[in-house]
């Protein structure tokens, strides 16, 4: 860890630990012993912040993560399809990863996108207005 | 009442990229106004134009302001809440994208009238594509020496819905689990790393320079008794043009969804996001304001075709998934209702379900910590009200379907 992070205390934990999502795609046990220990923390409560978080993860997710909205707005306009879609094309249901590691798929909650519902966040992409065939053509542009 | 843009006043009229269009349009004249006054006078500008907090609370913004301007203590904040997580409400974000510079210009103006030398912008993590653009804006009204008394920084957040709450989205900041705090002390006393500390929300903000620069006389001339001004609303669900637009406090809400979202076969509508009220039809002609109901101004429409059961569970699903778990009532309270509402979509529910429904609600919504489980019974009792008879043939229908799998009534 840099050492100007260590100076720095828990105002950073969150910034450190989206840094280490960014980057390696989950927080690791070790990551989290060591940036408990280098900012003078226990390791439950590193532990504790890491798993607050939805966006953070504890397990490792896939190069592409893209995140489906579950609410009420997108659910009237057949969030469920677009799911569904994403399940056939990838073969993985929501919780999982692809073998070769290249999407993980998730149901989040409200993205903020209701007007444009159905919506998905790709990575931090918006994509609204989604139907089977927008979905297929969004997933390639992710190798 | 008509549609009337203070708020959105910019929006679609300048460059979001280019500070000059912003300049054309007046833009930081009413920065430039309020740093020829006093900061007191500055707040009482603000109070007498009886805006109120546009989040959801309502709570009166220049009183908010007076309260941290008076705490003790050399150091303070200013927050802008941009964690908008409340389902159905995207009003912010649309702000943020086509018109970051007023909420810039308001920040400078709140933070001279608190004396307040640092700002945070927290924004919700779902908005990561809206960073750029806001650090940007940043740096080119920076460039014009605008914010000379002032540093905003942008802290993003992790995905939480509660961080959108005061407290927790202040222990978010300070690099903890984004937990309610227990009040008071509030945070015009007691804040950001104990320091007296303001937060509005985007939309709040977005009326100062406006405030200022026509004074609070005309402020208080539009609107309600106890609702001054604009809000802006966010309209999704069941209706034929969904989006943002702004309407004069105490329009009504047939207004909205009908005349200008263009909804049919409405059975009825949710205001204020997951814990806001249930309009049905047969209200369609509430009027929106603090005095009824307005919350963050999420509408999100329900035709004909929806099931109220389905909904409602939904939605504690998402209460319950969210609650940060610090308080018992809440924690527990969104799980046993969630239990019994799962139960009663997938055919199985019992006589003295509502009871307990009704039993919970209460307590929930008197003994929770904050916001997220005071008001997490709403819809259920909103519904209860309006569509108990769905709630009664549900559960009738439960007892038929256990008879013929021949199991007791229990």
């Amino acid at each position: 860890m840099p050492k100007k992070l260590k100076a720095k205390g828990r105002e950073f934990l969150l910034a450190l630990l989206q840094e280490e999502q960014e980057k390696n795609g989950h927080i690791s046990d070790q990551f989290i012993g060591q940036t408990a220990k280098s900012i003078g923390l226990s390791i439950s409560e590193v532990y504790g912040v890491a798993t607050f978080y939805h966006l953070l993860s504890i397990k490792p997710l896939g190069r592409n993560v893209i995140r489906v909205c579950k609410c009420i707005p997108c659910y009237l306009k057949s969030s469920q399809l677009v799911v569904e879609t994403i399940q056939e094309e990838l073969g993985i249901a929501p919780g999982e990863t692809t073998l070769d590691g290249r999407f993980s798929l998730q149901l989040t909650n409200c993205i903020g996108a209701c007007d444009q519902a159905p919506a998905m966040l790709l990575n931090h992409d918006l994509h609204g207005c989604l139907t089977p065939v927008k979905i297929v053509k969004i997933l390639e542009a992710y190798p | 009442m008509p549609v009337k843009r203070i708020v959105l006043k910019n929006c679609q009229v300048i460059d979001p990229r280019d500070i000059n269009t912003y300049l054309e349009q007046d833009g930081f004249k009413a920065l430039n106004q309020a740093l020829g006054m006093t900061p007191e006078a500055v707040i009482a500008e603000v109070k007498a134009s009886s805006l109120r907090g546009r989040g959801g609370a309502g709570f009166p913004c220049g009183l908010k302001w007076e309260l941290a301007r008076k705490s003790t203590g050399a150091e303070k904040y200013l927050i802008c809440n941009a964690d908008e997580g409340e389902v159905g409400t995207f009003k912010d974000r649309y702000i943020l994208q086509h018109d970051p510079f007023t909420l810039i210009e308001a920040m400078a103006i709140a933070a001279y009238a608190l004396s307040a030398k640092q700002a945070f912008i927290y924004l919700r993590a779902e908005y990561h594509y809206l960073l750029k653009g806001l650090v940007d804006a940043i740096d080119q009204v920076k460039a014009k020496g605008f914010l000379t008394h002032l540093n905003i920084g942008i802290r993003e957040g992790a995905g939480a819905y509660i961080c959108g709450e005061e407290s927790a989205l202040m222990d978010s900041i300070e690099g903890k689990r984004g937990e309610a705090r227990f009040k008071p002390p509030y945070p015009p006393s007691k804040g950001l790393w104990g320091k007296p500390t303001v937060i509005n929300n985007v939309e709040t903000l977005m009326n100062i320079p406006a405030i200022l620069l026509n004074g609070a006389q005309w402020f208080n001339q539009i609107g309600t008794e106890k609702s001054k001004g604009t809000k802006v609303f966010s309209v999704s669900g069941d209706v034929a043009k969904p989006g943002v637009c702004e309407f004069v406090m105490g329009s009504r809400l047939d207004e909205i969804v009908v005349d200008w979202a263009h909804a049919q076969d409405i059975k009825m509508v949710q205001v204020g996001g997951a814990t806001g009220g249930i309009i049905p039809y047969s209200m369609i002609k509430t009027p929106l304001a603090f005095e009824t109901v307005l919350g963050s101004g999420a509408v999100t429409v329900f035709d004909k075709s929806r099931d109220t059961l389905d909904f409602v569970s939904r939605t504690i699903e998402f209460l319950a998934e969210e609650s940060c778990g610090k308080c018992t009532p809440c924690r527990e309270g969104t799980e046993v209702m969630l239990e019994i509402l799962g139960r009663m979509t997938k055919g199985d529910g019992q006589p003295e379900d509502i009871q307990t429904l009704e039993e919970l609600s209460n307590i929930m919504s008197i003994s929770s910590l904050c916001g997220l489980g005071q008001a997490a019974s709403i819809p259920v009792m909103d519904t209860l009200k309006y569509f108990r008879n769905e709630y009664e043939t549900r559960i009738k229908q439960s007892v038929f379907l256990r008879s013929l799998r021949g199991q007791q009534y229990q």
